[in-house]
């Protein structure tokens, strides 16, 4: 795997963010999904379990951090990034050597339920409190009445916070925390649409290992700067004919959260049988905030944070989903069924016979390496290759 | 021009050689721990039935779970491609593969010998030869005599679970309470069938539908898979052999170009 010079960059990046959190004053544990953009503007330091999820399952430690949940009667058909999370609460540490405890928790549910239950026991054992944005789900239309919905959330949301720290939220701050989030999400953009490419300069596990800051560090200078730079370096890439795969052949697209503890596996896997994952459904949901509007924030804010892919209707999902694969041009879809995430597996049999091109399924959890099988895996996935 | 195809599944090593789209010979063994070694026996038996030297051979593909670790061969291929050309090759207007082998199962949608979409179910082995095999211990019989006694059956019992571990308890409960047999048995092949048409339905059913692995020779779960789609099933004669036919037929047009 020819991994990009960023990767470095971002692992110190990463590193720094993680220990920033310890210093920091006022700390909020938050779901991937949530308006972030109010916290960095109101010097709230966030932290996300669900990238320390992932993180956990990089390192091949998703069953070890599980079972101190496990034993403990969560069951192992819940989330393993909730499993994890937990898990390490009860264990008292992590990879990066537990997670800052928090002041209060930031739970949005515009991604899944299981989060709102999982920071209600995040609530009870921290004894700390937490603020639930409820998002309806948009079948179809986003209708006024939920777009008000969530705004009067979202305005409640910051009077909570307020009232918590003791100071006002100052609105050009917030203003200008926008500007830099829409700017990391735009250049975040300009990278993954580089695999427009042939060959492609990248892979969607290029893009899996560098998302982190459009995660968690999304309002900041930071992330600006990286996806600049992450951006510069495929320039170059193309310029110079460096592709991600040598005799790219396939072009695929990848559906679900990664499979963090086989990216490596995955990645050789598919180089070595001249086949690029060229794009991918989870990291292309983070390109979507650009519709944020300086001039009437918290309602686009509202608009924005309310139709995240995995609260939107099944058409919807195909609609997006084929619009990704006219424009990266790929010749099949590789989607991963997710034992962890109920939301974005559920409809995938059903979708599947809505696309534009064939599509193969293999089963596998994010995090928890139990549920790999790697024969049965390199099998399905040898024989797509074989069909295409 | 000969060339050979060898099929290392979970349970069983298949070997085909082919020589001018004939079989010459085929054999089939049971799987040792050591791959390669099992895969070099079963090629050299059958090189013995057909009576030609090793040198004779020039092409070999290797198929099935362990296809990978076969090294003598030229080059791996899936299960799921070699079904697809072997029934095609046997029965030329089949377009749906029901493949059950011993741990796992295939519906494989076919359109002039090749693959347009497939599904398995590899993930429990519900719907697999292995669930048969549990079922004849608990019975006290022979594998292969389950599909003859389910013919004899009137009516079935339901064997209302889908987990093999489950469904072994209820059917010794069904025993020790002095139901027939022969329809607890068939009542188990209708277990396997329903989970199989399930997967089918997934990918669409289209005639000719061919049924190949082990399994195909149990009569009593060819005609419950029939009742349940409401149409005929075609199973060549040799159905486990038909994995290893599709690679050996793939090694000939290999040395053909
Ligand atoms: S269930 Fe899915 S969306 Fe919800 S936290 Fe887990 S991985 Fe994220």
């Amino acid at each position: 795997m020819k991994r990009l010079k960023v990767a470095e960059k971002m692992r110190n990046l990463m590193a720094g963010y993680y220990m920033l959190g310890h210093q920091a004053k006022v700390r909020a544990w938050v779901t991937s999904g949530a308006p972030v953009e109010i916290l960095y503007a109101m010097d709230v330091y966030p932290v996300y379990p669900e990238n320390h999820g992932a993180l956990i399952g990089a390192a091949k430690l998703g069953s070890y951090y599980s079972d101190f949940s496990e034993k403990r009667g969560f069951s192992r058909d819940l989330c393993s990034y909730a499993r994890c999370d937990i898990g390490c609460v009860f264990a008292g540490t992590s990879p990066v050597g537990g997670l800052p405890k928090p002041s209060f928790l930031f739970a949005c549910n515009n991604i899944c339920n299981t989060v709102v239950k999982w920071y209600e026991i995040l609530s009870r054992i921290f004894k700390v409190p937490l603020f639930v944005l409820d998002v309806p789900f948009v079948r179809k239309e986003l209708k006024e009445s939920h777009l008000r919905y969530v705004e009067d959330q979202l305005i409640d949301f910051i009077k909570f916070v307020e009232k918590l720290i003791g100071m006002q939220m100052d609105d050009s701050k917030l203003r200008e925390v926008a500007m830099k989030s829409i700017e990391a999400v735009k250049l975040y953009g300009e990278c993954l649409r580089m695999s427009k490419n042939r060959p492609s300069p990248m892979t969607c596990f290029d893009a899996f290992i560098n998302m982190a800051p459009i995660v968690c560090l999304r309002g900041t200078d930071y992330a600006v700067s990286f996806y600049k730079e992450m951006k510069e370096e495929l320039e170059d890439r193309v310029k110079n004919r460096i592709y991600a795969v040598e005799n790219e052949k396939f072009r695929l697209l990848w559906d679900n959260i990664p499979v963090w503890y086989r990216l490596r596996w995955l990645s050789d896997f598919f180089a070595s049988r001249n086949a690029c994952l060229v794009a991918d459904t989870y990291t292309n949901a983070w390109t979507g905030f650009g519709e944020l509007r300086s001039s009437d924030l918290i309602s686009s804010l509202a608009e924005v944070y309310t139709v995240s892919y995995l609260n939107i209707g099944l058409e919807r999902m195909v609609e997006i989903i084929n619009g990704l694969i006219e424009f990266y041009e790929v010749d099949g879809v590789v989607m991963h069924s997710n034992r962890s995430c109920k939301p974005y597996s559920f409809g995938q049999y059903e979708i599947q016979k809505k696309l534009s091109v064939p599509s193969v399924i293999i089963e596998a959890d994010m995090v928890d390496e139990r549920a790999f099988s790697e024969a049965q895996v390199a099998t399905r996935l040898e024989a797509f290759l074989e069909m295409l | 021009m000969i060339s050979a195809g060898i099929d290392i599944g979970s349970l069983t090593a298949k070997c085909v050689l082919l020589s001018d789209s004939k079989i010459l010979a085929y054999k089939v063994t049971r799987v040792k721990p050591k791959i390669e070694e099992t895969a070099r026996e079963v090629f050299e038996e059958t090189l013995k039935i057909a009576n030609v030297r090793r040198e004779e051979v020039l092409s070999v593909f290797s198929t099935g779970y362990g296809r990978s670790r076969v090294e003598f061969a030229d080059k791996a291929i899936t299960e799921i491609t070699c079904h697809a050309v072997g029934a095609s090759f046997l029965i030329p207007s089949v377009r749906t593969v029901i493949d059950i082998g011993g741990q796992d199962s295939k519906v494989i949608s076919v359109e002039n010998g090749r693959v347009v979409e497939f599904v398995m179910n590899d993930k429990c082995s519900a719907g697999t030869g292995r669930f048969l095999e549990v079922m004849a211990n608990a019975l006290h019989l022979k594998l292969e005599e389950l599909g003859s006694i389910a013919m004899k059956a009137e009516k079935k019992i339901t064997i209302s679970s889908t987990c093999t571990v489950f469904a072994e308890s209820e059917v010794i409960s069904y025993l020790s309470s002095g139901e027939k047999i022969e329809e607890i048995v068939a009542g188990i092949c209708d277990a396997i069938a329903s989970r199989i048409v399930a997967m089918a339905t997934r990918v669409g059913v289209r005639e000719d539908v061919v049924l190949t692995g082990g399994v195909a020779k149990n009569l009593g779960v060819k005609k419950a898979i029939e009742e349940k789609l409401g149409i005929p099933v075609k199973v060549p004669e040799e159905p486990q052999i038909v994995g290893a036919l599709g690679a050996a037929v793939l090694a000939s047009r290999k040395k053909n170009i």
